[in-house]
């Protein structure tokens, strides 16, 4: 229940925005949000977004774990 | 980018190597593991994903009490069935809850007898409910842990600030800290590492369970829900525990700070006040609720006193189910006479209890 997708903001207006996920559109609550920006990546929960998703993270967690494996792109289905 | 691209984190051969490193590392461990993941959303990854299929013998994954559903006792329901009933109000609620059976019936029961149940996918659906029928009184049913009590607070701020006085909140919101605790406390889930909720954590960080780490030696790791994400918590645990050095690490990081969202926990801590709460299968554990604040009391449907234990279908296994003290196999009933169709307790109505996802994805 407490499943929770990444979604991109594409439009903002005080409390509410817009988020694009596969291919469809969905308003959502922004209550719970520190200043959202449209092009920001969020967590959406219920109909809310909970927290907005750090994209340097997301590569630096793939980009290190392939270092420690020694993976190379070319081992990689689905490379970074 | 990568959150268009989820593949990343399932990509086979990063999960591969994350095998190789886990074996590795399991190889040296002087006894077995007991892995638990807290999260119902854990439980669901780890079967669709076939998760434990991966694990060397030395790891045993079983499954806690992180569906709230699965948790929440039949006096609830029985509580919003007979609050329907004596005001012929709207009862508005998340699917997860509508099958699950109370002391006599389920909501779905209920409705099949005319009781008005609608089910949505936000809390914000059912103040619009409320706005589109504005003589009626209108209940959602708060249950959830701390991923969804704030959405909830945040649609009790919507609603006073349109002056929607015939809806209200029962809540049942549940925290995550204190039924840890009472896992490690009563012992007989002998557990070494807890995988901690993602999206719980999304919004609490990662304070509120140093003290799993620090006062009962227990390893965790907070993690998210993608194979590459479950199969780096497990590493986590797995090097904790073998060189004795339990702590709180966060594999989440794209999504979980330190300090979870501040402005949700805010929210939170304007909203509710901690009480004590019933859990199915656990009992009641001091201060693992959440109810409206002082504040919040005219938006408030009170939910039944939380001592009080309900009557639950005898046969049914869920209560250690949930510690941890039994997998669903070991259930006399799991797959004859309790299947997802023919639920006989919650962990198989909900479809991230553990008796659905092994059901699902294990038969
Ligand atoms: S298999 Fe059914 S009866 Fe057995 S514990 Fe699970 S839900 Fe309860």
């Amino acid at each position: 229940m407490c499943l929770a997708v990444p979604v991109k903001l594409v439009e903002v207006d005080g409390d509410r925005g817009l988020a694009q996920f596969s291919g469809s559109r969905r308003e959502v609550g922004l209550q719970l949000l520190d200043r959202p920006e449209a092009g920001d990546y969020v967590l959406l929960h219920a109909g809310f977004a909970i927290q907005k998703l750090d994209p340097q993270e997301a590569l630096e967690t793939l980009e290190l774990l392939d270092e420690m494996a020694g993976l190379r792109d070319s081992e990689l289905k689905n490379g970074i | 980018m990568v959150f268009d691209r989820l593949e990343n984190y399932r990509d086979p051969a990063r999960v591969a190597a994350l095998r190789e490193r886990i074996d590795a590392a399991a190889c040296s461990l002087k006894r077995p593991l007991r892995l638990m993941e807290v999260c119902g959303g854990h439980t669901m990854a780890i079967h669709r994903f076939g998760i434990h299929t991966l694990m060397p013998p030395q790891l045993d994954l079983i499954s806690g009490p992180g569906c709230p559903v699965c948790v929440t006792p039949g006096a609830y329901i029985d509580a919003a069935v007979e609050w329907g009933e004596s005001c012929d109000g709207i009862v508005v609620t998340f699917g997860d809850l509508y099958g699950v059976p109370g002391s006599d019936e389920s909501l779905e029961e209920a409705a099949g007898r005319g009781l008005d149940v609608r089910i949505v996918y936000s809390p914000g659906d059912a103040l619009d409910i409320a706005e589109r029928h504005a003589e009626r009184k209108v209940v959602f049913l708060g249950v959830g842990f701390e991923t969804t009590a704030p959405v909830v607070a945040a649609t009790l701020g919507q609603a006073r600030s349109r002056r929607q006085t015939n809806f209200q909140v029962m809540s049942a919101h549940k925290t995550m800290p204190g039924a840890l605790r009472a896992l490690v406390e009563c012992g007989d889930s002998a557990l070494d590492g807890f995988i901690l909720p993602g999206h719980v954590s999304a919004i609490t960080g990662a304070e509120p369970y140093r003290f799993l780490a620090e006062d009962y030696g227990v390893a965790c790791c907070i993690t998210g829900f993608e194979p590459v994400d479950i199969m780096q918590g497990i590493l986590s645990l797995v090097l904790q525990c073998g060189r004795s050095e339990p702590k709180v690490d966060n594999r989440y990081g794209r999504a979980v700070r330190p300090g979870g969202n501040p402005r949700a926990l805010e929210l939170l801590r304007r909203t509710f006040v901690a009480v004590d709460s019933q859990w199915r299968g656990m009992g009641c554990i001091e201060g693992s609720g959440l109810d409206l604040s002082e504040s919040w009391s005219d938006y408030a449907v009170p939910a039944p006193d939380p001592r009080l234990e309900s009557e639950n279908d005898v046969r049914c296994s869920c209560g250690e189910v949930l510690r941890g003290v039994i997998t669903p196999p070991q259930c006399p009933l799991f797959a004859s006479s309790c299947t997802p169709k023919t639920p006989i307790g919650p962990c198989m109505v909900s479809s991230e209890g553990s008796c659905a996802a092994h059901y699902r994805y294990t038969l």
